[in-house]
């Protein structure tokens, strides 16, 4: 009854929610498993596409997943030399 | 030349087997010429679900070892005289076949046969590697729920990844239970499609039709009160090119539930 009532009051996640939610943070993880190249090719193109506006020490940086309690987080660390004044200039 | 589909899943128990019998049948009744081969090798399966394990003589290592030619081999159903089924061996090890050797049997049924359904065995290595090899189209079967739809993220995730000309996977949800769905406690199809990023095939419900047609050795096609039949028939024909609307499961919902719904307060 108990659980009824909090259903009706929509504070219980049902277990298909918790089901879905699970899966979405397993298949995340999974898939970059599965291609040890994802976060290479993706850090390629993060330098790439950030050196157009600034110098970075690309042999600084860093990028990772992370998970926490309920989500996961793509953390880059990149450490920045210098701003490009004629990027950030040709922007406005 | 006819279709190679493989019935694959990552996970064992989803129902790969009984897809495959089921899927075949329903494809010869619809005038089609059917093989199914067993792909399990030291595992055969098929065989018993189809009825016909006393009849096999030569299986599919004796085909690509040369002990039988492929027609010795091919095993005709009971039944249906467009569908024949080629049996894995069963002393042997899923070593004893190669990927080319897989390969250039199933470009020789595609010959003689408009479907060449093989049932993949469980995993993801050499047995499914082999079954993969020289097929086309891939049907992955899942059930609802978490570790059953990982399994099946890796397998389409691996069969994208190969080269060749391949269409992209097609998903059957089998053993739903739309009253677990309607109540909230089993995942919905929209979910594991938007998660798994394929198109659906088909929904097949669970149905006690199949264990009694397990046990009868006779796929649930041939009963006419199996919901689970019903919904494999309709996947053959999708399989053909007709467009067959998903099977209602919702008919079974309890009053409840569909109050909620109409409430407002389920999630349909």
């Amino acid at each position: 009854m108990l659980d009824l009532i909090s259903r009706v009051f929509g504070r219980d996640h049902s277990s298909a929610d918790i089901a879905r939610e699970r899966l979405r943070l397993v298949l995340v993880h999974d898939r970059t498993n599965v291609s040890p190249q994802f976060l290479e090719t993706l850090k390629e193109e993060l330098i790439e596409v950030i050196s157009r506006y600034m110098e970075i020490e690309e042999d600084g940086m860093d990028v990772t997943l992370q998970t926490a309690e309920n989500q996961v987080a793509l953390v880059a660390n990149i450490p920045v030399r210098r701003m490009k004044r004629a990027a950030v200039a040709s922007k406005r | 030349m006819g279709q190679v589909i493989v019935v694959t899943s990552g996970k064992g128990g989803v129902g790969k087997t009984t897809t495959t019998a089921n899927l075949g049948t329903a494809l010869a009744q619809l005038g089609n010429r059917v093989v199914l081969v067993d792909a399990d090798i030291g595992l055969r399966n098929l065989d018993v679900v189809m009825g016909l394990e006393n009849r096999i003589v030569y299986d599919l290592v004796d085909v690509v070892e040369g002990n039988a030619r492929l027609k010795q081999a091919l095993i005709k159903d009971k039944r249906n005289e467009n569908l024949y089924l080629l049996a894995a061996a069963q002393t042997r090890e899923k070593k004893d076949v190669t990927a080319e050797q897989m390969k250039n049997l199933t470009e020789q049924l595609a010959r003689e046969f408009d479907f060449v359904l093989l049932d993949c065995p469980a995993g993801i290595e050499d047995g499914f590697k082999n079954a993969i090899a020289g097929a086309q189209k891939a049907i992955i079967v899942a059930n609802p729920e978490v570790s059953s739809v990982r399994d099946a993220d890796r397998v389409i995730g691996l069969w994208d990844a190969q080269d060749g000309d391949r269409s992209p996977a097609m998903l059957i949800v089998n053993r739903v239970r739309p009253r677990m769905v309607a109540r909230g406690d089993m995942l919905e199809i929209d979910d594991m499609l938007e998660m798994l990023a394929v198109d659906l095939l088909g929904v097949v419900p669970e149905d006690d039709h199949i264990i009694v047609s397990t046990n009868r050795g006779e796929p649930a096609v041939y009963s006419r009160d199996s919901k689970a039949g019903k919904a494999f028939q309709n996947i053959a024909r999708r399989l053909m090119g007709e467009a067959v609307p998903i099977m209602d499961l919702e008919a079974e919902e309890s009053l409840w539930s569909r109050f909620k719904r109409i409430v407002g307060l389920g999630r349909s």
